[in-house]
C-alpha cells in the first residue's frame, strides 16, 4: 500500500471543494438538479478522478482503462465536475448542464457523452453491471502475440460508486451475489452512505443497518472510512485492490449536503435548487471551505 | 403435412456452432438453461456460460456490462420476463446505452401451453416493439432460426429474439430461401389477399392460402415477416397495393405486435382492411398446446375467415367510395 503524502491529501481535498462550487453553481444556475447526494460525494469522486483511477482523457478507448460507474446517477453534477476538471471535456460545458442540446444529460449518457462507462439514474444498476463488466474485462481476453497466454486478462479495474437509498433495490442484491459467486476481485464499490434519501432519513424510509454485516454476508471484502476523510478514503482504495478472488464494499460514511451548513442532513435538499439568498450563502460557505484548505 | 421440429433443440445447436465461430459470444441465463437448451452451450464453453441465477433483472444488467466490455452476450430466460421483469434494465442499458445484449426471450406466445398465463408470453412484442433501438426478430422454423442467429449476433445493437418452445413445422428445408433480418420474404405470390405472419403462424398461413384456394378459389399472397422492427415497410406496401386486403397472424395479443406494427405501416400510406389474428385482450388457459391455439382462435382456419372478412370489407369500402386505395398523395 503507498504512503499518501500530505501534499496530495491536500491537493485533492481542494479538487472535492471545487466539485462543490461546480455542483452549486452549475444547479443554481439550471434551477434544477441534485444538491445533497451531489456534495456528499465529492470526496470520493475527487480521490477516484485525481489519483486512483487509471484513465486517459486524451485516449477515451484505452483498453486497459479503469471503469467507473456512477451509479447514484442523480448527483451527476459532480461527476461531471470532476470529469471536467480531470480533462474529459472543457469547465465551460459545465454551464450546459441539464440544458437542451447539452451533452450533460439530467442523468449521465454514455452515447452523448463520451467517458462515462454506463447510463444511470434509475437506480441499482452499478453492482451487477459493474460485475458484467469485470467478468468480461478478466476472462477471454482475446489472444494477441504481444502477451502471453497467462497475460491475457485486462489489469484494468471496475469501481462502482452508488448511494445508500440506492441499495433499497433488489438488483443490487442479486447483482452483489453474481460478483461473489464469480469471485470478481477487480470489482470494487464505493457506498457513498450519506444517511438521507429523498423523503427522509434512509433509517425511516427503508432501515437499511447493519450494512457493513449484509455485504460481508453476501461474500464481499468491507471496509469502513470517514466519506469526507481523503486519506482514509485513498487508503482504502489502495487496500481494495489487493483483494483477490472477492468483490470489495467500501462504505463511506459521508454527510449529505456535506459544506452548506443549511443543507446539510436535510433531506429537502436532495432534490431542489437554491434561490438567490441561498445560493449566495451557500457560495460564501463553500469559498470559506476552500480557503481553509489552501 | 410438414415435417416437426424442435426450436429448443435448433436453437441449442445454433448457439454452439456460434460460439464456436465467434469467440466473443458469451452466454448467460437466468437458471433455465435445461429449459430453453442454452445448456448445449455451456457443456461446450463452461468459460463462456454464466448462470446469475433466478435473477432476471441481474441477467440483464451483467451482460450489460459484459456488453459495455466488449462481448456480445446472448442472455437466456423466459420472454415475458424480459418484458415485463427485466425491462427497465432492457430500456435503459440495451435501448439507451447501447449495450450489445442479444435477448433470446424462450417459451414465447403460448408455446409454454401447460405452464399457464404466468408463463405465456402474449405481450412482450408490443412492448419491446415500443423501445428505441431494439430489433426484435421472430423466427418461423429451425431452418429460419439457423439462418438468423449469426446475423443477430453480427448486427451492431440489441436484438429481441423470441423463440417458440415445441416442435413446429419445418418450412424451409432444401428450399432456397435466405432470409434476410429487416426483410420480409414472399413465400407465395397472389392477389386477391397478402397474409402475413410471424413465428410458427407463417406456416398456419400457408396452410389457410390452400383452404383459400380450395374452398373460395381465392389467390393470396404469403408472407414470412420474421422481422418484426424494424418493419419492412416497403413490401407492406407493396402487398397492401397488389392485394387490396391484409391479414397479420401472429403468436400475440391483438394489440401491438405484428397485427399493430402493419396497421402503422398501411394506416399512413396506403390504407387497406387488415384483419388482425392474434389473441384477443386477454390471458389464456393451461392446456395442450394444439388445443390452445385451436381455443384462441390461431388456426389456418381462423386466418382463412379473416381473409374473407378483410376481402369484404375491401369491396365494402370500394362500393362507398371510402377505399383509399388510389392515393391521392
Amino acid at each position: 500500500m503507498h504512503v499518501h503524502d500530505d501534499a496530495l491529501v491536500r491537493d485533492i481535498a481542494r479538487n472535492a471543494q471545487k466539485i462543490r462550487i461546480d455542483v452549486l453553481n452549475m444547479v443554481y444556475r439550471a434551477q434544477t438538479g441534485h444538491l445533497g447526494g451531489a456534495l456528499s460525494v465529492a470526496e470520493i469522486l475527487a480521490c477516484l478522478y485525481f489519483h486512483h483511477l487509471r484513465v486517459r482523457p486524451e485516449e477515451l478507448g484505452w483498453p486497459e482503462r479503469d471503469r467507473l460507474l456512477f451509479s447514484k446517477g442523480h448527483a451527476c453534477a459532480a461527476l461531471y465536475s470532476a470529469m471536467a476538471r480531470r480533462g474529459f471535456f472543457p469547465t465551460e460545458e459545465l454551464a450546459t448542464f441539464r440544458q437542451l442540446g447539452s451533452r450533460l444529460q439530467g442523468h449521465p449518457d454514455r452515447i452523448k457523452l463520451p467517458g462515462i462507462e454506463m447510463p444511470a439514474g434509475p437506480l441499482g444498476h452499478g453492482i451487477a453491471v459493474g460485475a458484467g463488466i469485470a467478468l468480461g474485462l478478466q476472462r477471454h481476453a482475446k489472444p494477441s502475440a504481444v502477451t502471453a497466454p497467462s497475460a491475457q486478462a485486462s489489469s484494468a479495474r471496475v469501481y462502482v460508486v452508488l448511494g445508500d437509498g440506492e441499495i433499497n433495490a433488489g438488483v443490487v442484491w442479486e447483482g452483489a451475489m453474481t460478483a461473489a459467486k464469480y469471485r470478481l476481485g477487480s470489482l470494487t464499490a464505493i457506498l457513498d452512505c450519506n444517511g438521507i434519501q429523498q423523503t427522509g432519513a434512509t433509517a425511516d424510509v427503508m432501515p437499511t443497518e447493519p450494512i457493513a454485516a449484509k455485504w460481508e454476508a453476501f461474500g464481499w471484502h468491507v471496509q469502513e472510512v470517514h466519506g469526507h476523510n481523503v486519506r482514509e478514503i485513498l487508503d482504502a482504495l489502495d487496500r481494495a485492490d489487493e483483494v483477490h478472488a472477492r468483490p470489495s464494499m467500501i462504505i463511506a460514511r459521508s454527510t449529505k449536503g456535506k459544506g452548506v451548513s443549511f443543507m446539510e442532513y436535510d433531506h429537502r435538499w436532495h432534490g431542489q435548487p437554491p434561490n438567490d439568498a441561498q445560493y449566495r450563502q451557500a457560495l460564501a460557505e463553500l469559498e470559506e471551505g476552500l480557503k481553509w484548505l489552501n | 403435412m410438414a415435417e416437426l421440429e424442435s426450436m429448443r433443440i435448433a436453437y441449442g445447436r445454433a448457439l454452439v456452432q456460434l460460439g464456436r465461430e465467434n469467440r466473443d459470444v458469451v452466454v448467460l441465463s437466468a437458471d433455465v438453461a435445461n429449459s430453453d437448451h442454452s445448456s448445449m452451450f455451456a457443456d461446450e464453453f463452461p468459460d463462456r456460460f454464466y448462470n446469475v441465477g433466478i435473477a432476471e433483472q441481474a441477467l440483464v444488467d451483467v451482460a450489460a456490462g459484459l456488453a459495455y466490455a466488449g462481448k456480445i452476450p446472448f442472455a437466456n430466460t423466459f420472454a415475458f420476463l424480459f418484458a415485463t421483469r427485466a425491462l427497465e434494465m432492457v430500456r435503459t442499458h440495451l435501448c439507451y446505452g447501447g449495450a450489445n445484449v442479444k435477448l433470446m426471450g424462450a417459451y414465447a406466445g403460448l408455446s409454454d401451453s401447460f405452464d399457464g398465463p404466468t408463463h405465456h408470453s402474449i405481450t412482450d412484442v408490443a412492448i419491446m416493439r415500443s423501445l428505441p433501438n431494439l430489433t426484435v426478430v421472430i423466427p418461423s422454423d429451425p431452418v429460419c432460426l439457423s439462418v438468423l442467429l449469426p446475423q443477430v449476433a453480427a448486427s451492431p445493437g440489441p436484438v429481441f429474439f423470441r423463440l417458440n418452445r415445441n416442435e413446429v413445422p419445418v418450412l424451409f428445408k432444401d428450399k432456397k430461401y435466405a432470409p434476410e433480418i429487416g426483410k420480409g420474404v414472399v413465400l407465395r405470390e397472389g392477389r386477391d389477399v397478402a397474409l402475413i405472419g410471424a413465428g410458427l403462424m407463417v406456416s398456419r398461413c400457408l396452410q389457410a392460402a390452400e383452404i383459400l384456394q380450395d374452398q373460395h378459389g381465392l389467390n393470396a399472397t404469403v408472407a414470412e415477416f420474421h422481422t418484426v422492427k424494424p418493419l419492412d415497410e416497403v413490401l407492406v406496401l407493396e402487398l397492401a397495393s397488389q392485394n387490396g386486403a391484409i391479414v397479420t397472424a401472429e403468436e400475440h395479443s391483438v394489440i401491438g405486435g405484428l397485427g399493430g406494427a402493419v396497421c402503422e405501416a398501411v394506416s399512413a400510406r396506403y390504407p387497406v382492411p387488415v384483419e388482425r389474428v392474434g389473441i384477443a385482450d386477454c390471458f389464456a388457459e393451461s392446456g395442450p398446446y394444439a388445443a390452445l391455439l385451436k381455443a384462441y382462435r390461431l388456426e389456418a382456419e381462423d386466418i382463412a375467415e379473416a381473409a374473407l372478412r378483410a376481402i369484404c370489407g375491401r369491396t365494402r369500402s370500394r362500393k362507398t367510395g371510402t377505399h383509399q386505395g388510389s392515393q391521392t398523395t
